[in-house]
């Protein structure tokens, strides 16, 4: 997405409800500045955050997604946020063999104190996919069907 | 009262789909009394003006195996699409682009110069490849175009049902005939076969998955009655569709996931992916890529029979030009 010339990125956030979110609403009430870059999504637990979701946003048209959840050891649900590592390493290097840049989706831990380091965790993501520039991923796919009937024509 | 008539024709595939509907055996007589073969290339001989000479919608049921890779794949499925009531894609490459939709972890440049100038076993001093046209004396000779992407059969034409499987078993394809036979056929989209996973049918016994790094199917020999993933051998039949009886689990090899996903799923690759990261027995992102270092090539396996169905469908489209430096350290590691 641009306006004026200048690329503004969509990312996509998926914000655990018990930290996370509440971190953007500290951010929020607090009247932090961060760029207005972020869509928020708000999941129960990052332990929730099924690959597909990633995926499917940046088939949709994100630039970047942003998972955030509690940091280690501070799940409301015991140990939500493990399994999340765990998913997220498995994902970050089947993104890599997708031609996907890592800066691209990335985890990071906000408990609901933490407003100002969600802020900032906002912003830098933002500049970093700033620099990348957009994802535009169904440029991937042009139609290369109708290919068949130009030919075809061309011969008649 | 005339019989249905059925085409067969196979597009981007090994031929083993071809193979799984002689291993029918004697049921293929039955298939042979109930339709009248009007198309079906690997084993009779019939030519592509046959098919267009027929009326629109003549033929009953086609059964398409294989992914579209070229204009003539894709020629021959609009065609027989025009001409068929009932179009099945049959086995995994039509449904999901399988084999043949691995080629979109690359392009067609970066495949081109691999096969033809740097695989070891390439001896091309001239440096000749194929062209797409050719002069000669009789006239211009032309190969059909290539694709960049590959497709599966829905992503060209309108599917009816689908049959999965590498090869589709035969008594997957017995169901469907008979339901085709007997017109008792599920609403059009659906997946012909049960909506479970591979676990439901595999006997083996299983217990808490806890795994500390993945063995590769020649490093070990596995117990035969316990769950080959609790044993660290990669097994797609968490997130995989059944039908096939489990077959692969039962001698010991891990679901490679051809039945492919299960309804409702968007991505199979994704849910592979998620139940395989949760069997993983780590705590710290340190911990996980240790563990992870032993199961090269991870989307490989998640993406096998279904790369051009994913929600993402190919990697970065590089043109033949440079990589990108994460795509550089991927093509190391594999």
């Amino acid at each position: 997405m641009s306006e004026n010339g200048t690329f503004k990125p969509v990312i996509v956030g998926f914000l655990c409800n018990w930290c996370s979110y509440r971190a953007a609403d500290l951010a929020g009430t607090s009247r932090m500045g961060y760029p207005a870059t972020l869509r928020d999504i708000r999941i129960m637990c990052t332990g929730r955050l099924d690959p597909t979701f990633v995926l499917r946003a940046l088939e949709k048209g994100a630039d970047g997604v942003l998972i955030m959840g509690c940091h280690p050891g501070q799940c409301h649900y015991q140990e939500g946020n493990y399994k999340a590592i765990r998913r997220f390493a498995l994902l970050k290097r089947t993104l890599r063999q997708f031609g996907i840049e890592e800066e691209r989706v990335q985890l990071h831990w906000a408990s609901a104190a933490e407003g100002v380091e969600f802020a900032k965790t906002v912003a830098k993501m933002t500049e970093e996919i700033t620099a990348l520039g957009p994802l535009e991923w169904s440029r991937n796919w042009p139609n290369e069907d109708p290919h068949i009937y130009a030919e075809e024509a061309a011969h008649e | 009262m005339s019989k249905p008539k059925l085409a067969l024709y196979w597009a981007s595939s090994c031929g083993g789909c071809e193979i799984a509907v002689l291993g029918l055996h004697e049921k293929i007589l039955d298939v042979a009394e109930a339709f009248d073969i009007v198309f079906w290339p690997c084993v009779m001989d019939f030519k592509y003006e046959d098919v267009e000479a027929m009326e629109d919608g003549e033929i009953d049921v086609c059964l398409f195996n294989g992914a579209i890779r070229n204009d003539e794949n894709a020629h021959l499925a609009h065609l027989l699409r025009r001409k068929s009531k009932v179009m099945v894609a049959f086995g995994s490459c039509a449904f999901g682009g399988s084999m043949p939709g691995l080629a979109n972890f690359n392009d067609r440049e970066q495949m081109f110069n691999y096969i033809y100038h740097d695989s070891p076993s390439t001896d091309n001093p001239d440096g000749i490849v194929p062209q797409q046209r050719t002069d000669m004396p009789e006239g211009e000779l032309v190969l059909p175009n290539f694709w960049n992407t590959v497709k599966t059969l829905a992503q060209v034409v309108p599917v009816d049902y689908y049959l999965p499987g590498c090869p589709p078993e035969a008594s997957s394809i017995e169901t469907a005939v008979t339901a085709i036979v007997s017109g008792e056929l599920p609403p059009p989209g659906s997946v012909i076969g049960p909506d479970i996973t591979v676990c439901d049918e595999c006997p083996r016994e299983k217990h808490e998955k806890k795994i500390s790094r993945f063995y590769r199917p020649q490093e070990i020999i596995p117990d035969p009655d316990t769950c080959l993933l609790e044993q660290g051998l990669f097994c797609a039949g968490i997130a995989t569709r059944s039908g096939c009886g489990a077959r692969c689990p039962q001698v010991g090899v891990g679901c490679r996931g051809c039945y492919g996903p299960n309804e409702g799923v968007y991505d199979h690759g994704a849910k592979i992916m998620t139940g395989i990261a949760s069997v993983l027995d780590a705590d710290t992102p340190e911990e996980v890529e240790a563990i992870l270092d032993t199961l090269p090539d991870p989307a490989g396996y998640f993406y096998r029979f279904h790369m051009p169905d994913s929600l993402l469908r190919r990697t970065a489209r590089t043109n033949g030009k440079k990589l990108l430096a994460s795509e550089q350290v991927a093509a190391s590691e594999l």
